[in-house]
């Protein structure tokens, strides 16, 4: 449902997002970066539709995880990937 | 065209090795290629430098040419990816730890610098392999490297030096002191080095098989593997002439990246995944390697190793005295290549080589066979 | 006769209708689709928008329902293991499926150019703004340029301003004389009209500026300000977001592993819809940029040719011809001017998974070259993103597509079902 809200953390942080929200979107309300780029550039999602793979992230521990095709659950952690 | 000492038939790392090192002698050099600088043969492989002994002969040319490799490296473009990780050749048993010190020896009277490592001390080294290995070897000087730049910066090296360099030309025949191209053009020089890796229609006769395998490169991982990482079981596999066989080979790549091997079939010309040999190489990977299972695979791809019956490549003349040979290294192209070079164009020049190289003549296998 | 088991591979406008008419003639069939819902891009559901319904897309899916077929969402195709099977991902674990029909209704993806700037964060493709909007992200109050080339750019204007956003000016690169024939076209089209005036209304006053195109996006850590230019002078808007795509290429990597043959860029097909490949057919965008119209009526005749319904209505192939007109204008309306193929500066990067610039590219002589020697598009997303870029900026044709199709565990080659028909090892 749209107006129930979940928390989840964004680099340590917790953050309210609404219950189905994708994680790049979250991601992008906490203005964090999905990752950091070979040459050191903070990225966002571009594509948001899995394919561009720019909004890789760290995901409950796992590395390379596409949040634009992530859906937020409560409790979830979220990092920059460097 | 101008007048031409010498044609070289392809620019994988080998060509293009040899180009600098003609150049170097002086020689006029033209270097052909059919696709791009190191896209074939040379981009397939893993970029392993690395002393092997399967036989004296190839202990002598891969000791040689990884010492070319280690006085070139401080001067190596950053592309090249040199990086000196050294090899663990890692024992799964008591059996294969008698290899470990039996492997010791030889280097150690070949002056190659090796250290045994106990099951601690390979944990600490490795500390993702998994428990119970009984220890390995470590070859310290060894390195690793990015082979599609390296054949590039010895092109660049050579071009510095007058070598002309044709992209795009395909060649149809050679021999008789004429390149042929599909273009229908042609040109002529005193002595043609072929060097054209595992696509030998130019010579389909010659003594060579090709050998599929496979590799998998995933996304960055940084940290998880240090050095390149070999089962010493693969020399039981390797060794096989006729079965199709894996063996645990996992190469760590300056990005962070890892290059999963290694599998070897003959008689599979084809390009397509073989899904059953990939499957066998990754179980066989991650049977050492337990968090390889979790890590994102993100290509796969195939190449072919242009094999000998001996296992030693096809340096020098043939039949044809206008036509040298500079091919069948197996999977020790991008180790060899500068020894190689050496040892080919010291043959094209008649001059004493510092290794002896008659193990690695054509003229070795039977003579018929290496006719033009 | 047994009646033959239809695999579609997407569930958008195309693969809904072709699911449909498949299953309506008999045949049994499943869709897969990587997303949680059906719809496709187009018809992308809107987490905070539940109940509302688009028509078109409300009847696509009743009728797809009705008909029988089974719809398998979350779901990715990563590999071919044999010819006839398909290796997908569901969810971090992998399912092998067979088909004795297969067809792929793959869709497209937006066309990216590089201009200094495109990396920065707040920059986002024209489309993906509009999916991520749609996945919860609040752009109430941010003020929103949409640049680039196509059809979309206005109905991600109308939707993000639905939403609140405050549309600074819509930048389209072609020239209104460039896009007249489209206009009239339109008129021929009343549905694709009332569209377009719908799209209008809810635009109200925001300036639409056809010959206008962005040259830089500015900012540190993320975007500031982006400027434009209609060839003749070149101003600044300050902005939060650019949502910017140049028109959409097609997702053909899967009919390419299958060995699809690709005609210039699209896949291959014969009246039927079907590939030189027997028994795989192609329907959607994946044969040519038409859209949703299009999509669905090549999708019905690919299912009905699968269902082996002879001869095809003749009705159905009219519409497909008149869709395919439409087409052709379409892609003449929005064809690429020249300056927007010139923006990138040699520092700009044009392969965003490894930052290869296109001063590094400039030197290269093809996509395996670039590949090789540059690392551009050796990256995760498989050169989707910069093998598009390059071939419209260098016309370098990508080479040959190459297992997974998108990053996948190494586990998961090793799966058992994945190697169901696999010649076995000696």
């Amino acid at each position: 449902m749209p107006d129930q809200q979940i928390v989840i953390h964004v680099n340590g942080s917790p953050i309210s997002v609404p219950a189905g929200c994708t994680l790049s979107a979250a991601l992008l309300m906490a203005s964090a970066p999905c990752r950091i780029s070979t040459t050191g550039q903070p990225r966002t999602a571009l594509c948001g539709m899995g394919i561009c793979l720019e909004c890789r992230a760290i995901v409950n521990g796992v590395p390379h995880t596409r949040t634009c095709q992530t859906v937020c659950q409560e409790g979830m952690r979220v990092e920059t990937q460097s | 065209m101008p007048g031409f000492d010498l044609i070289i038939v392809g620019a994988g790392i080998v060509g293009c090795a040899c180009a600098l090192e003609a150049a170097r002698a002086g020689l006029r050099v033209v270097i052909v290629e059919r696709g791009v600088v190191g896209g074939g043969t040379t981009a397939a492989g893993m970029g392993h430098v690395v002393v092997m002994d399967d036989s004296p002969a190839q202990l002598a040319l891969t000791a040689y040419s990884r010492s070319l490799w280690l006085t070139m490296a401080p001067e190596l473009p950053a592309g090249v990816e040199y990086e000196s990780r050294g090899t663990l050749w890692i024992a799964a048993d008591d059996e294969e730890m008698a290899e470990v010190f039996s492997k010791q020896t030889t280097y150690a009277q070949a002056g190659i610098a090796s250290q045994v490592l106990d099951p601690r001390e390979l944990a600490e080294a490795e500390p993702y392999l998994r428990s119970g290995l009984a220890g390995a070897l470590l070859v310290p000087d060894d390195g690793v490297l990015y082979p599609p730049v390296a054949a590039e910066y010895f092109l660049s090296e050579a071009r510095r030096l007058g070598v002309v360099f044709l992209s795009d030309h395909e060649v149809v025949r050679c021999g008789k002191g004429r390149v042929q191209f599909a273009n229908g053009t042609s040109i002529e020089a005193e002595r043609i080095l072929l060097a054209s890796g595992a696509s030998i229609d130019l010579l389909p006769s010659l003594p060579i098989q090709k050998r599929k395998g496979h590799l998998l490169i995933t996304d960055r991982y940084p940290g998880v593997v240090s050095h390149q990482l070999v089962e010493l079981g693969y020399l039981k596999s390797a060794h096989k002439l006729t079965a199709d066989s894996v063996a645990f080979n996992i190469q760590p790549r300056l990005t962070g990246q890892l290059l999963i091997g290694s599998s070897r079939q003959y008689g599979d010309e084809s390009r397509e995944i073989n899904h059953a040999i990939l499957r066998s190489m990754l179980e066989r990977a991650i049977e050492y390697m337990p968090c390889l299972k979790g890590l994102s695979g993100i290509r796969v791809w195939t190449g072919h190793r242009a094999a000998t019956a001996d296992k030693l490549p096809l340096i020098g003349p043939t039949a044809d005295p206008t036509l040298f040979l500079a091919m069948g290294f197996e999977g020790l192209g991008i180790t060899n290549a500068p020894g190689a070079a050496v040892l080919a164009i010291d043959a094209l020049l008649g001059r004493a080589s510092v290794i002896d190289a008659t193990p690695y003549l054509p003229s070795r296998i039977r003579q018929e066979a290496v006719h033009a | 006769m047994k009646p033959a088991d239809v695999l579609v591979i997407g569930a958008g406008p195309a693969g809904l209708a072709a699911a449909t008419a498949a299953s309506r003639n008999g045949c049994r069939v499943a869709v897969l689709d990587d997303n949680p819902a059906a719809g496709g891009q187009i018809w992308r559901a809107d987490i905070t928008r539940p109940h509302q319904e688009d028509a078109a897309r409300a009847a696509a899916i009743a009728a797809f329902h009705t008909s029988g077929a089974a719809l398998l969402p979350g779901r990715r195709i990563v590999d071919v293991p044999s010819p006839s099977t398909l290796l997908a991902e569901a969810g971090g674990h992998f399912e092998t499926y067979r088909w004795d029909r297969l067809i792929l209704t793959t869709g497209a993806r937006e066309r990216f150019l590089p201009f200094p700037g495109w990396t920065l964060p707040g920059v986002f493709g024209a489309g993906g703004l509009q999916a991520l909007v749609k996945g919860g992200y609040p752009v109430a109050g941010k003020r929103i340029v949409v640049a680039g080339t196509g059809p979309l750019l206005l109905a991600v204007a109308a939707h993000l301003r639905e939403y609140g956003a405050s549309i600074v000016t819509v930048a389209e690169q072609a020239s209104t004389l460039q896009m007249l024939p489209f206009a009239a076209s339109l008129l021929r089209s009343p549905g694709k009209l009332l569209q377009g005036a719908g799209y209008r209304r809810t635009l109200g006053a925001t300036p639409y500026q056809t010959g206008c195109w962005p040259i830089s996006g500015q900012g540190d850590e993320k975007l500031r300000s982006v400027t434009l230019t209609n060839g003749r002078r070149t101003w600044t808007v300050e902005c939060d977001l650019l949502a910017c795509g140049f028109h959409l290429v097609p997702n053909t990597e899967l009919a390419q592993l299958l060995g699809c043959t690709l005609q210039g860029s699209f896949v291959q097909v014969d009246s039927q819809q079907q590939t030189p490949v027997a028994g795989i057919y192609c329907a959607g965008e994946p044969t040519g940029i038409a859209g949703v119209d299009a999509a669905q009526v090549e999708g019905e005749i690919a299912g009905l040719a699968a269902a082996d319904c002879d001869p095809l209505p003749t009705r159905l192939l009219a519409r497909r011809a008149k869709e395919a007109a439409f087409s052709r204008r379409l892609t003449h309306a929005f064809r690429l001017r020249p300056e927007v193929l010139k923006l990138a500066s040699q520092e700009t990067i044009v392969c965003r998974c490894e930052d290869v610039t296109f001063g590094q590219l400039q030197t290269r002589s093809n996509w395996t070259d670039a590949k090789l020697h540059t690392r551009c598009g050796m990256g995760p997303c498989q050169g989707r993103i910069c093998g598009a870029a390059t071939e419209a900026l260098f016309g370098w044709q990508p080479t040959s597509v190459r297992a997974p199709l998108f990053p996948i565990p190494v586990a998961a080659f090793c799966d058992e079902s994945s190697s169901l028909n696999a010649p076995s090892a000696r």
